[in-house]
């Protein structure tokens, strides 16, 4: 069962943690949740992005923020990635199975999914 | 939308938005099977005259684009199964606020269901971190509740009820509480 003293563990694991962290940006994972991005999915969208952080222990590195209607609700969910001293980049119409993707790839692994990106979509 | 927990997710950034620093989510489902959600805030409020036009689709604060949906979705998923949706707002000095009270009857068909409510509320709180969250969730099994000032107690200071880590306790914390009220 969970309870108030396993959280009271968490933290304390966690402010370990936070004296490493001090001095480095964290990469920034943006999701749209205007009405346009929840309707369109965007909530299970985030879940996956907050659950694959979590469990791929990348709590220090990311940092997982929403945001309102970004103007291209035909293209939600979306989600944008910000990270120190690189080009923002746009992912659209995402799922929960892509967003996992590209935290396995993208915030784990350093490799952008070209394929769920913005760009790709306009090229179609 | 095709969950009332969307409809509730979407509504309840509304609350934020007017600046409120504490918002109660809370869904009551009696005997006779109609369902009552609340969402109280202290937020700014509203006025009368946009109380009056927060229900029509082409009247919306946001800036992006010209028209909200928000509150004319949970509206008419409310008046579908024959409920309703009521707006109490006021905008006076040091006791602004605003009440909304949607009544759904879950055994119409058209009632949507709830969903993932658990969701909804991990998102909300991981979204506001600053803002005190309490939600209650009743039906004649029992209650699952969760009030983010008895979190923040425990955290304090340092550690954001957005991070990652917490909000995946908090899921667990609530989904286990569904599961014990359910099975009994």
């Amino acid at each position: 069962m969970k309870s108030l003293a396993e959280l009271a563990a968490i933290k304390e694991r966690m402010q370990k943690n936070v004296v490493i962290r001090e001095g480095e940006a964290r990469t920034r994972v943006v999701v749209g949740m205007a009405t346009c991005g929840i309707a369109a999915g965007a909530r299970p969208v985030l879940a996956a992005f907050v659950n694959g952080v979590a469990n791929a222990d990348l709590n220090d590195k990311i940092m997982i923020t929403q945001t309102g209607c970004i103007g291209i609700c035909q293209y939600e969910p979306v989600v944008e990635v910000y990270e120190d001293g690189k080009e923002k980049v746009t992912y659209v119409k995402l799922d929960a199975a892509k967003a996992a993707e590209i935290v396995e790839k993208h915030l784990k692994g350093g490799n952008v999914v070209a394929e769920y990106t913005i760009g790709a979509y306009k090229k179609d | 939308m095709k969950e009332l927990s969307l409809n509730i997710l979407d509504v309840t950034k509304n609350s934020v938005t007017a600046g409120a620093d504490k918002i109660e989510i809370t869904l009551r489902t009696a005997a006779d099977g109609w369902l009552t959600f609340t969402l109280r805030d202290n937020g700014c409020g509203m006025s009368e005259e946009v109380q009056k036009r927060v229900t029509d689709p082409f009247y919306t604060t946001r800036t992006t684009r010209k028209v909200g949906m928000g509150l004319p979705l949970l509206k008419m998923a409310a008046e579908q199964t024959g409920g309703e949706l009521r707006i109490d707002s006021s905008t006076e000095k040091g006791k602004s606020g605003t009440l909304l009270t949607a009544t759904f009857d879950t055994g119409s068909i058209d009632f949507m269901p709830i969903g993932d409510i658990v969701s909804t509320v991990c998102i909300l709180i991981s979204g506001s971190p600053e803002v005190r969250f309490v939600f209650l969730d009743e039906t004649e099994k029992g209650s699952v509740s969760l009030d983010t000032d008895e979190l923040k107690a425990v955290l304090g200071e340092d550690i954001s009820l957005a991070e990652p880590e917490i909000v995946a306790w908090m899921e667990g914390y609530l989904r286990e509480q569904y599961a014990e009220r359910d099975t009994e």
